[in-house]
């Protein structure tokens, strides 16, 4: 939506929308017909992409779907214990969810990736063995790299606990401990922040 | 344990009440679904005819018939086994059922018969409505109660919240001031304390700003601040996100004259940081102190920092890391910070004493990094509505050293705000109003060879932004030039405009973001304008951050004969050439015999 008052439904994203959208660079419009040129496409990748008859050119909606999945998929966080993984495998709310404690707040440790998990076999079976297949069953973002892409603060004298993503500049998760709230919004131009190795 | 007891003995003491006995067994039997098959009257025995300690000893498993402890939980032992006789086998099924209810679950130390046991008796003594919907709440409740019913004499230390922390600090700001600063308040016109609040609702109408609480938070803060500094002006610049925490900036311009030296001054915690001997002149250069031979390298003079109250440094600035804490004021920026800031980009720790690690090397730590940013910062995207300020002198002097005559200005007594609608559309309406710095990291450029006498080569592995071998005078964009000339960044503008609301435009205000540094917004609205900044401090670019390649190797001294290395002289040669020197003065031997052995003892020491 444009003005909060009429919203139009995106189509989910694929993958080729993705992969084309990580090429453009700069910043968003704000029509979502604006079409975008490959600029600083090199001469093979253009020879590909005519031999497919397609032209090069995406439409800012594209952009802005792959942009939005990218950022979900990525920074895209839930405190631990609010979903649970049933013995059968299917994921859902966890109602008896009550908040983490404010030491466990604090802690990167205590917020899963709301996506597929990846780095979860990787760990050594001692650590396994501490985990609970029901509520740890996604990635934690103590292991995302670069070590320390996340900024945890408490604000608001301590009862509001805000995460910060410095890979996509303008994530903020938020989380009142002891209690159910949370919930991640993103405000910003849309562009992930590469220069994040040289900044820490 | 207490709880259940009671309920073992309550069942005793009760005997009477089969009807409640009655109630607690179907209950038992609708709770355990493993025990669905068995016959009531089974329950009935199960639950009513053992002792209190009994129930407890279970737990070592059903006893086999053959095993020695069995005979000794028959129920011929309690006073009700003449009510219902049973076979043996439905003994051992209630036997085995129980032992299971009995048994302690690994990882709470509970088991299931003591938590129906303490279920069932908190139910009927509180008697909720529809204890059935919420069971699940009730089971959840005593098995937390669990932990909270020990009576330990160890009492656990009342935990401070970090709220309640939070709040004394703020606590301090709520505090009235002493009766001295109320009569300061009253001679002065106009309190230099900005209106944080208007400013918080204006920018709120853009949607951008804090929350209330820590935008009042914020103005008390300021109110303290100003009742303990000499401050003529003060407003709130902004906030600048950082990765432990976060700054809270004010701009502070200081009475004429009362300005006092900044390291001298110092009201809170300060840490010592390297760059705070900025105060002394740096106008020397500093030369190594090399053995031979004697290094080519000169590093470039280091730029004078500006005065205090002009260019760069115009104003002063404090940094709190939350409202409440002390204000800590920045020290003033030299030219070499700035110049070496725009070629970093680090982020923030929150921690004024954090050494920024980078290449190139930045001098300072984070305040001055902070400090630097902050210049650079104020520099580009502060605005004002045109005609608001205007200048106070005669243009006269412009041909001084790039625009030296205009870096003061005054408020516009005539002001003639435009309408909202202007404001947003075209952007010459706006100015910016503070001096742009320019490459050598200062507003107004100094030839920094005037002052050195010695011709100089620059080496060209300096990565200094001025020019070394042209000095040409820079020039930056005059002060009060319109947005309008502000270069974008490839395609895009370098600010964005637009009113609050297009619904009511009577009351919308005109704001602007800038593109090139994102978080800085401004709004106008009459004749009240701001700038605010809100954002982690740097600069937009489309393109990444490539840190600046270190300098080339330096070419190592021109070798020459004096330093060239030799072999040294094997010892054929050495022989050869005594025995060559020899034959010379076997020649002269013949002139002189005394100076033979002098010579052969002269070869000796060779």
């Amino acid at each position: 939506s444009l003005n909060c008052v009429e919203w139009s439904l995106l189509p989910p994203a694929t993958e080729e929308m993705v992969a084309q959208a990580e090429q453009l660079k700069g910043r968003f419009q704000g029509d979502p017909s604006f079409e975008y040129e490959y600029t600083e496409i090199n001469a093979e990748d253009a020879e590909r992409l005519f031999e497919d008859g397609k032209e090069p050119v995406i439409k800012e909606e594209a952009r802005l779907i792959a942009t939005i999945e990218q950022i979900d998929r990525a920074v895209g966080i839930i405190p631990r214990g609010a979903f649970v993984k049933t013995p059968l495998g299917s994921v859902h709310e966890n109602r008896n969810f009550e908040g983490l404690s404010l030491t466990e707040a604090k802690k990167l440790s205590s917020y899963f990736h709301f996506s597929e998990p990846v780095n979860l076999k990787n760990k050594t079976l001692l650590e396994k063995a501490d985990l609970d297949p029901s509520t740890d069953f996604l990635d934690s973002l103590e292991h995302d790299i670069p070590q320390g892409s996340w900024t945890a603060q408490l604000e608001k004298g301590g009862t509001v606990v805000v995460l910060r993503s410095l890979l996509w500049l303008g994530l903020t998760f938020y989380h009142v401990p002891m209690s159910k709230q949370y919930g991640y919004v993103y405000f910003g131009t849309g562009e992930k922040n590469l220069d994040l190795p040289f900044m820490l | 344990m207490n709880i259940s007891q009671s309920y073992a003995l309550g069942q005793d003491s009760h005997q009477a009440q089969e009807e409640r006995q009655s109630l607690y067994q179907s209950y038992a039997l609708g709770l355990d679904p493993y025990q669905a098959e068995e016959p009531k009257s089974a329950y009935q025995t199960d639950a009513v005819g053992q002792d209190p300690h009994q129930v407890y000893e279970r737990g070592h498993g059903p006893y086999q018939p053959h095993e020695p402890g069995y005979g000794l939980y028959q129920p011929g032992y309690s006073p009700y086994d003449d009510q219902i006789p049973d076979p043996k086998s439905r003994m051992l099924a209630i036997q085995n059922a129980k032992a299971y209810l009995l048994k302690s679950s690994t990882t709470s130390g509970l088991n299931l018969y003591d938590h129906l046991a303490n279920m069932l008796t908190k139910i009927l003594d509180e008697q909720p409505t529809n204890a059935v919907d919420i069971i699940e709440n009730i089971s959840k409740d005593v098995k937390w109660a669990q932990f909270q019913k020990k009576m330990d004499t160890l009492r656990d230390e009342h935990e401070i919240l970090p709220t309640f922390e939070a709040a004394e600090k703020r606590k301090a700001l709520f505090l009235k001031a002493n009766g001295g600063d109320e009569e300061l308040e009253e001679e002065i016109g106009e309190t230099p304390l900005p209106n944080v609040m208007e400013t918080a609702f204006y920018f709120e109408q853009a949607g951008i700003g804090l929350s209330k609480d820590e935008s009042y938070l914020i103005f008390l803060a300021l109110k303290k601040l100003i009742s303990v500094q000499p401050i003529q002006t003060c407003r709130f610049w902004g906030k600048i996100l950082g990765l432990e925490m976060n700054y809270i900036i004010a701009e502070v311009q200081y009475h004429e004259g009362e300005e006092e030296e900044e390291t001298e001054e110092e009201e809170v915690i300060e840490e010592g940081g390297k760059g705070m001997g900025e105060v002394e002149d740096e106008d020397e250069e500093k030369e190594k102190q090399d053995e031979p031979p004697k290094s080519t390298y000169k590093p470039p003079p280091v730029i004078p920092k500006e005065q205090n109250g002009t260019g760069a440094n115009k104003y002063v600035y404090f940094v709190c890391n939350e409202p409440g804490k002390p204000w800590v004021k920045l020290p003033p920026v030299t030219p070499a910070q700035i110049v070496c800031a725009r070629k970093i980009k680090k982020f923030f720790t929150g921690r004024l004493d954090a050494p920024v690690v980078s290449f190139p090397p930045f001098p300072g730590n984070e305040a001055n990094y902070l400090r630097a940013q902050i210049a650079r910062i104020s520099a580009g995207p502060q605005i004002s509505p045109i005609g608001f300020y205007q200048f106070a002198e005669e243009e006269g002097d412009e041909e001084e050293e790039g625009g030296g005559g205009r870096d003061t200005y005054e408020e516009n007594p005539d002001f003639q705000p435009l309408s909202v609608a202007e404001m947003v559309d075209s952007l010459s309406a706006w100015v910016h109003h503070v001096q742009s710095i320019l490459k050598q990291g200062r507003c107004i450029w100094l030839n920094p060879f005037k002052k050195s006498e010695e011709e100089e080569e620059e080496g060209e592995e300096e990565e200094k932004a001025e020019d070394p071998d042209e000095l040409q005078q820079e020039i930056g964009p005059p002060l009060l030039t319109p947005l309008s000339e502000d270069e974008g960044i490839q395609n895009i503008p370098a600010w964005t405009a637009q009113p609050s609301t297009n619904l009511i435009p009577q009351y919308a205000i005109a704001i602007l973001q800038s593109n090139r540094w994102p978080g800085a917004y401004a709004f106008a609205s009459g004749k009240k304008f701001d700038n605010i900044y809100f954002g982690w401090g740097h600069k937009y670019s489309p393109e990444t951050h490539t840190p600046a390649l270190p300098p080339p190797v330096q070419t190592e001294y021109p070798s020459g004969p004096e330093i060239t290395e030799t072999r040294d002289p094997t010892l054929e040669e050495e022989l050869a050439f005594k025995a060559a020197r020899e034959e010379a003065l076997v020649a002269a031997e013949e002139e002189e015999e005394e100076d033979d052995v002098e010579d052969d003892e002269e070869e000796e020491d060779d």
